[in-house]
């Protein structure tokens, strides 16, 4: 449980961070030490693990929302899929196959849960501990920095969106609508969606200050929703719109993981991959930034 | 991170509940003396914990604290006196480092906040003015997660939180959800988390406000056994008795800046008389009465409250009994010596009369 790669120091703002001065203490060194060493937790976050370890503490108190989160995918997956699919029958992919309607909306599905979850967690959550609970304000009376928080935030909404990622993906293998031994790479698909929209989410959510502005988050995560090639391929909509779609996150997450459970691999998925990265290291910075500007007042 | 666990680890590799950290015994020559020790009595006597030199603090055109010089050494109890929007909490929250400053130098530990802040917090516990607990836990899990963010054992976190839960008296509630605790038991909790990480410096703003009289006296002498272990206190309060009874030393603060420093009893001798005769009147104002009480006997000035009158006076019965000779009857009068309470009114420019 020894030091990570950073100093647990406060990020952003362009203060240099010191460690020297204490460090002649005793320090452990196990093996626990190098495997968190070993995690990819970005500098000045070492402690975000706490913050993690938190919200897992006060998750137990209310885990039945666990069970909302996957069952809300899994009835799309029903109604949609089997339902619509007994109409339509089958699609012919923007990556040139015909599959059936269930096939192909399934990885849409599951990338959307993946961004309804990290949106849920790091918007309406974290709002209420920065504004209401004052939850970050006592962390950061500790060595615990913005930094940490962030991170240890956006970590929270992606492994509990992870949780419903695996699971849904266990219930579409059994239906039959998983078709390419590439799925196999539909559930880190699925965190990194999960990642970019909690990191995103979690900035946006720093810039409000009543519970009306949620209206926003809804205003845009519903048509994106409807509207990412999510339930018809991209060919189907006008080529004047082909751009707004494209250039929408969830786009990239549907695309990805459809790409993936069909087995329609193309170089192309790495462009998707890289700008959900973006997405999520911006996120994740401007968060930290905000959190340090609004509470180290 | 491994700067939290570094420090932490080298203080609780001593006994925890002595927590002796090489200074107890300027602690104790602290305690003992009423002044912080210098140099001489103990190996880290008159090391200085906090310094603070031109320190300001601004919020937008607004100065809330406006150019303080203030040093604090190892094992002493210092307090900040004032009224409310003094800068107290402004002045804490930037010794905390969870507040940059505006300008002016500070030094916690010797090391800037600004730049070594992760170690400095480390090595202090902080009760804030606002409790700000986890409400979505349970008390005992508040001070488990408290531990792990000083980057703690859980074995340690688990034996600590043991004693704090015994200290805050609340070991009988601590598998309780926090948020229909009672607001004093909150403030204990508070106080007992900013304990976890066994702090070599511990800032306490308004430590005992909402505490009931029995848990206050519970508290300073809580405070008294933390200070005799070597454990340095900055305390803000409203109590006067309370910063009498625990402060070693205390600033009076007023709009930001120090209006006077000094122990408490230099304090009392500085600014105050020996004596104060209170006088309560059967009247509406008590400015009607100010002229009959003026010029009496060993009295050098008069005070007018909104419920009484305050003669300061170097004998309280000599006063008393000329203004009755006077003929003036108040409803009651009261004789008693000076406090911390008389410094702050005539410091804080509270007096309409002088
Ligand atoms: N974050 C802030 N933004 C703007 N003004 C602030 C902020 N914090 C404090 N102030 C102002 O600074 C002044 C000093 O406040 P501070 O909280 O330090 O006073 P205090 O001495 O602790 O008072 P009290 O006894 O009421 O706690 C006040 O006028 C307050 O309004
Ligand atoms: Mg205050």
């Amino acid at each position: 449980m020894s030091a990570a790669a950073g100093d647990g120091g406060r990020g952003g703002g362009g203060r240099g961070e010191g460690v020297d001065g204490v460090g002649g203490g005793i320090v452990k060194v196990g093996v626990a030490g190098r495997v968190a060493r070993a995690l990819p937790i970005p500098a000045g976050a070492g402690l975000a693990r706490w913050v993690l370890a938190r919200n897992l503490l006060a998750f137990r108190h209310g885990w039945v929302t666990l069970v909302s989160g996957f069952a809300e995918p899994v009835f799309y997956l029903f109604s949609l899929g089997v339902g619509i699919g007994a109409l339509v029958h089958t699609v012919h992919t923007d990556g040139g196959s015909e599959v059936p309607y269930a096939v192909f909306v399934a990885p849409a599905l599951l990338a959307s849960s993946a961004m309804n979850g990290a949106i849920m967690d790091s918007t309406f959550n974290v709002f209420f501990k920065l504004r209401h609970a004052k939850l970050y304000d006592s962390m950061l009376a500790t060595p615990i920095g913005p930094r940490d928080i962030a991170v240890g935030e956006i970590g929270w909404a992606v492994l509990r969106g992870a949780l419903y990622s695996a699971a849904f993906l266990v219930v579409a293998l059994l239906a039959g609508m998983v078709t390419s031994w590439w799925a196999l790479l539909a559930l880190p698909a699925a965190v990194l969606i999960g990642l970019a929209f909690a990191a995103i989410g979690m900035f946006a959510t720093t810039y409000m200050t009543s519970w009306q502005h949620f209206d926003y988050i809804t205003l845009a995560i519903q048509p994106m929703f409807l509207f990412s090639a999510t339930f018809f391929p991209l060919s189907t909509y006008p080529e004047g719109i082909r751009w707004l779609v494209q250039a929408t996150p969830l786009y990239h997450g549907v695309t990805l993981e459809r790409g993936l459970m069909l087995g329609e691999v193309s170089s192309a998925l790495a462009g998707h991959t890289a700008y959900l990265v973006v997405l999520g290291v911006i996120g994740a910075l401007g968060a930290a930034r905000r959190i340090e500007r609004l509470l180290l007042t | 991170m491994s700067v939290a666990l570094a420090s932490i680890l080298r203080v609780s590799s001593v006994e925890p509940d002595q927590s002796a950290r090489g200074s107890a015994a300027a602690g104790d020559a602290a305690s003992v003396c009423g002044v912080a020790a210098a140099g001489g009595v103990a190996p880290a006597g008159g090391d200085v914990l906090v310094s603070a030199r031109g320190l300001t603090k601004t919020f937008g055109g607004f100065t809330a604290v406006d150019g303080i010089d203030v040093a604090v050494r190892r094992g002493e109890a210092f307090g900040f006196l004032g009224p409310n929007g003094a800068g107290k909490s402004s002045t804490m929250r930037m010794i905390a480092g969870v507040s940059p400053a505006t300008s002016g130098e500070l030094r916690v530990f010797g090391q800037d906040p600004a730049s070594h802040g992760p170690a400095i917090r480390a090595r202090l516990g902080n009760c804030p003015q606002a409790d700000m607990l986890d409400e979505e836990l349970t008390v005992q899990e508040n001070l488990w997660i408290y531990g792990r963010y000083f980057g703690l054992t859980k074995a340690q976190t688990r034996e600590r939180a043991t004693e704090l839960l015994e200290f805050a008296q609340l070991t009988d509630r601590r598998a309780d959800k926090v948020e229909p605790l009672s607001g004093g038991m909150k403030r204990r909790l508070t106080i007992a988390r900013s304990l976890i990480n066994n702090p070599e410096l511990l800032l306490l703003d308004e430590p005992t406000t909402g505490l009931d009289p029995q848990a206050r006296h519970i508290l300073w002498d809580r405070l008294f056994r933390l200070k005799r272990q070597g454990v340095t206190l900055i305390i803000t309060t409203h109590y006067m008795d309370e910063a009498e009874q625990l402060c070693d030393r205390l600033v009076v603060m007023d709009r930001g800046r120090i209006a006077a420093e000094g122990s408490p009893r230099d304090l009392i001798a500085r600014y105050s008389t020996r004596e104060v005769v209170e006088l309560r009147f059967d009247t509406d104002d008590h400015a009607d009465h100010v002229d009959a009480v003026q010029g009496l006997v060993g009295a050098s000035r008069v005070e007018l409250l909104p419920d009484r009158l305050l003669v300061y006076t170097d004998d309280g019965d000599a006063t008393s009994a000329d203004l009755h000779a006077r003929g003036v009857v108040p409803l009651s009068t009261l004789v008693r010596r000076s406090t911390l309470e008389d410094v702050f009114l005539h410091l804080t420019g509270r007096t309409l009369v002088d």
